[in-house]
């Protein structure tokens, strides 16, 4: 291997680095300067931080590239380097244990990547790196050969569309902003990914930080502003870290601040941290967050792109969105058009999670059939369950439930069947999950992270989650399925922004598909997923039960009596129901319902 | 100039204008818990939810602006109901103790709960409570009767300037507090009183003096200072327990702390009600005859003997204009000296 160029890149988003990515990191650098590795191997051989490629739950992932043949290391710990040292990088044989099996390529089979192309590829601290595979050359074509009206025009014809939630088309939002009077206006990033268990923007920023700040150069360009401002939360330190650092490199290079690239246009970014409000993702809070003031929206008019941060004309695109740019500015509106559908065009990465064999971060044309999700990229579901709805949107979103498999994925089939695509929360549920108790998950959120300033929002999601609560802990009383129904329309309808009005979105979907689960609840005080504790009774089936006395072992609160090698039984009044002996029970004695 | 239809009737309001003020100017009701026309729209109650021909929801009359020939409907079944479902909200949160509540007969919210019938509550659930007691020595701030119409934080920011109050925590929990929940310490110009609609904030001073309909108006100038801002005084059992000004006034009912809660004065025992004039080191109780005798006498003397310049006349910001003119054409043509001035100057 000696005249090989030898690549290995390790992944250190968030989930790399939790993994042990900086220790594997490490011990790769120590390694390859131990004795016996000659001098010729150490040259041409050198080790790389990448970002997440969106498979976290194989990290650390490890990629080993011998003369640009890639070879593929998952669940990597310091102790196994030494051997992929010995006989991949001096023998060039890859050790074929570790080496990803046939489920890491079908997860990356359907996916189409635009955004996170570089992502897993770059390393986000370092410019050159993006550099090389061609970041900033569609800064420099903007800038030197085209004018704002047709870089807007290349993005109308992309047909991208805002990914933080609302889907409003981008090129015409730029416009917009162009055409208002004045002279100062600003371009704000908003990075405050607030949606539970999305990690979409996050990992954009760890992984290829640059592509959105030459996505804000070029939109800034686009619009005429000088200023502009990364939202992002504080609660992301190493987004955070390295978008700081590739700001600093970004104008070190003259591709930020006076006369980028040599031209005439100016523009600079600030960073501001937010304090991990979910309201701040709305862009008018957003605004009166950076203006030092309570992150509360203001009713709409007059829209941002007329009177926004200070006053001024502002457009706040979505991290995602901004990413795309340079992509779409170097390939092509029709490259990018390609993919999707008639109304949805490119691609959409999601955050996919919940009860799927494959979890992670993905990134798929619009337009795909959920199944294609579910099954080829996600793997199908846990334990060979039942899939029984996917979750989309986060807490402004809704259920697809199982019979709508065949779903296409796009902003206007998702909005058909009471969902969004929101900002790519993919929650994949099955059979054991309750879905009143779902929805009175996403409430117990968005009644906590509203901002108080509307009265339907700030009383009415508590009200909401108040009946959702009673229904699941079995105090339901008869009408509350068509109280939760009216109320849910009343607070939808009423609220001054998106949160409110589209808080109720999880309980009116799953009431939409799934009226029968609350009925049992309220009417049969019966959790047919067998999820809410109030509902269940844990009963030992005597001809089953072996008397092996390891229910009442591990049965914490002793509710379980019974002789050795005779049928146990559970003292209902003292059962707490945790579920421990059902967990325990080897010979399925114990039934729960 | 713009034309637009609301409820049926055309009507021509100005230019950037608001729904709502186009509704006020031709008296077509709306109603509103957290408008006020002298600070800026906030949208926050949703009472004054209308339907716009063409635009999918419903938006707030407040903050939308009107266009040509746009088409607004105000009250419908649909509107009636989420306004009702608003206002249910809000009394599912409120203590509902309106038998003994200061504001009972002059509260908003009151009104609007006897409007809709509400009787009966469909969304019976936890209420906030809150235990402690704002020690300020003016504003009576009972935070459980708070509806978070903002417009409080507002008026104390957009008109006085002071920023005193802000709404802290997020949600259900939200509540308006002066800086880390501590008694009120700003300028007590009571001006975030005068704006709740609801017995949330009530003046101190007040408490216990009588109800509404006990209450006698009585329209007066404010002595403190020249400004001359407009004031009413609510009389019971003829004592002045609370002052408040009309947004109709010149003054556009906004006053000063000592406008609205300097008041008690006029019933102090230690206040003079007849002049009094020291005789042999004591001062005695005379009538207003031989006291203007005796300054007469005095002044003519002393001008007679050292001359006109010899007298001087300080007056006080707390007369009226009218009182201070004539004062110094006193002292200038009967007196004959210019040594007049006066606290604000002459």
């Amino acid at each position: 291997m000696e005249n090989s160029t030898i690549l290995i890149k390790v992944c250190m988003g968030t989930g790399g680095i939790a993994a042990g990515g900086t220790e594997v990191i490490s011990a790769f650098e120590k390694e390859l300067q131990a004795e016996g590795i000659s001098a010729a191997v150490e040259k041409h051989c050198s080790v790389h931080k990448v970002g997440c490629r969106g498979f976290c739950a194989r990290d650390v992932l490890v990629d080993v590239l011998i003369d640009g043949e890639k070879t593929t290391y998952e669940y990597i710990k310091p102790d196994m380097v030494s051997r992929i040292v010995k006989e991949h990088i001096l023998q060039g044989e890859a050790v074929q244990e570790w080496v990803v099996k046939d489920d890491y390529r079908t997860f990356h089979e359907k996916q189409r990547k635009v955004v996170l192309s570089d992502c897993g590829e770059v390393d986000p601290e370092d410019i050159g790196s993006y550099m090389e595979r061609g970041g900033y050359d569609a800064l420099r074509k903007v800038l030197t050969s085209m004018t704002p009206e047709e870089t807007i025009e290349v993005i109308k014809s992309s047909g991208l569309r805002g990914r933080g939630g609302a889907g409003f088309p981008t090129g015409l939002k730029w416009e917009f902003a162009r055409r208002a009077p004045g002279d100062t206006k600003y371009l704000i990033c908003n990075a405050d990914e607030g949606d539970p268990g999305a990690f979409m923007d996050r990992s954009i920023i760890e992984g290829n930080p640059h592509s959105v700040i030459e996505g804000m150069v070029i939109g800034a360009f686009s619009m005429g502003a000088h200023r502009g401002y990364v939202y992002i939360r504080a609660e992301y330190p190493l987004a955070v870290e390295r978008l700081r650092l590739a700001l600093e490199q970004a104008r070190k290079k003259g591709l930020l601040g006076e006369h980028i690239a040599g031209t005439e246009f100016s523009f600079d970014i600030k960073i501001k941290l937010g304090a991990g409000a979910f309201v701040c993702g709305e862009e008018t809070a957003l605004i009166a967050s950076i203006e030092g003031k309570r992150g509360m929206p203001r009713a709409k008019p007059p829209f941002p792109a007329q009177k926004g941060l200070w006053g001024k004309p502002t457009v706040i695109n979505n991290v995602e969105t901004l990413a795309n740019i340079p992509y779409i500015v170097r390939n092509g509106a029709g490259w990018f058009a390609q993919f999707g559908t008639e109304r949805s065009k490119g691609t959409k990465v999601f955050a996919l999670t919940g009860k799927i064999k494959n979890s992670g971060l993905i990134e798929v044309p619009l337009g795909i059939r959920l199944h294609e999700i579910v099954h080829d990229i996600g793997g199908g579901i846990e334990g060979d369950r039942k899939l029984k709805a996917v979750q989309t949107g986060g807490p402004s979103g809704g259920c697809i439930p199982a019979e709508m498999i065949e779903i296409p994925v796009d902003y206007e089939s998702l909005a058909e069947a009471g969902s969004i695509v929101g900002s790519g929360g993919m929650v994949v549920m099955d059979e054991t999950d309750c879905m009143v108790n779902i929805a009175k998950y996403f409430l117990e959120f968005t009644q906590a992270e509203s901002c108080g300033k509307c009265v339907p929002c700030r009383i009415g999601t508590k009200r909401l989650l108040e009946i959702l609560t009673r229904i699941t802990d079995g105090r339901g009383r008869p009408g509350d399925i068509e109280l939760l129904e009216s109320l849910s329309n009343d607070v939808r309808a009423a609220s001054l922004c998106g949160l409110g009005q589209t808080a109720p979105n999880p309980v009116l979907s799953t009431l939409r598909y799934f009226k029968a689960e609350y009925e049992a609840h309220v009417h049969e005080k019966r959790c047919p997923a067998g999820v809410c504790k109030n509902l269940l009774t844990y009963t030992i089936l005597e001809e089953f039960c072996t008397g092996c006395t390891m229910c009442a072992r591990v049965c914490p609160a002793n509710a379980i009596v019974g002789e050795r090698k005779t049928p146990h039984r559970i003292i209902q009044d003292i059962c707490i129901k945790c579920g421990a002996c059902f967990e325990t029970c080897k010979f399925k004695a114990i039934k729960k319902g | 100039m713009l034309t637009l239809t609301i409820d049926g009737r055309q009507i021509e309001v100005k230019e950037g204008s608001t729904v709502l003020q186009a509704a006020r100017e031709h008296e077509i009701y709306i109603p509103t818990l957290c408008d006020d026309p002298r600070l800026e729209p906030y949208g926050g109650c949703r009472l004054c939810l209308v339907q716009i021909e063409g635009v999918p929801r419903p938006v707030t009359a407040c903050t939308t602006p009107v266009s040509e020939g746009m088409k607004v409907e105000t009250t419908n079944e649909y509107i009636e109901g989420l306004r009702r479902t608003v206002v249910e909200l809000i009394l599912s949160d409120h203590p509902n103790d309106c038998m003994v509540c200061e504001k009972a007969g002059d509260c908003t919210l009151q009104e609007l709960a006897y409007f809709y019938g509400l009787r009966e509550n469909r969304f019976r659930g936890e209420r906030r409570q809150y235990a402690k007691r704002d020690a300020n020595p003016f504003i009576e701030r009972d935070m459980e009767k708070c509806i978070l119409c903002g417009k409080c934080v507002r008026v104390c920011e957009e008109v006085q300037g002071v920023s005193a109050i802000e709404i802290a925590y997020r949600g259900f929990n939200a509540k308006v507090c002066p800086p880390f929940e501590k008694d009120l310490d700003c300028e007590f110009c009571g001006q975030c009183v005068s704006v709740c609609p609801t017995g949330a904030l009530m003046g101190k001073l007040s408490l216990g003096k009588g109800r509404q309909k006990d209450i006698k108006k009585v329209d007066t100038v404010c002595p403190y200072c020249g400004c001359g801002c407009n004031l009413t005084l609510h009389v019971a059992r003829n004592e002045v327990i609370r002052v408040s000004s009309s947004p109709e006034t010149l003054n556009e009912g906004w006053l000063c702390v000592k406008g609205r809660f300097g008041f008690k004065f006029i019933s102090s025992p230690e206040r003079l009600n007849t002049p009094l004039i020291r005789k042999n080191g004591r001062f005695e109780e005379v009538s207003w005859q031989e006291a203007l005798d005796h300054v007469a006498e005095r002044l003519g003397g002393i001008r007679d003997r050292y001359g006109p310049d010899a007298i001087a006349g300080l007056s006080s910001a707390r007369c009226t204009n009218e009182e201070n003119y004539l004062f110094q054409k006193f002292f200038r043509a009967a007196v004959g000296t210019n040594n007049v001035d006066h606290c604000a100057r002459y």
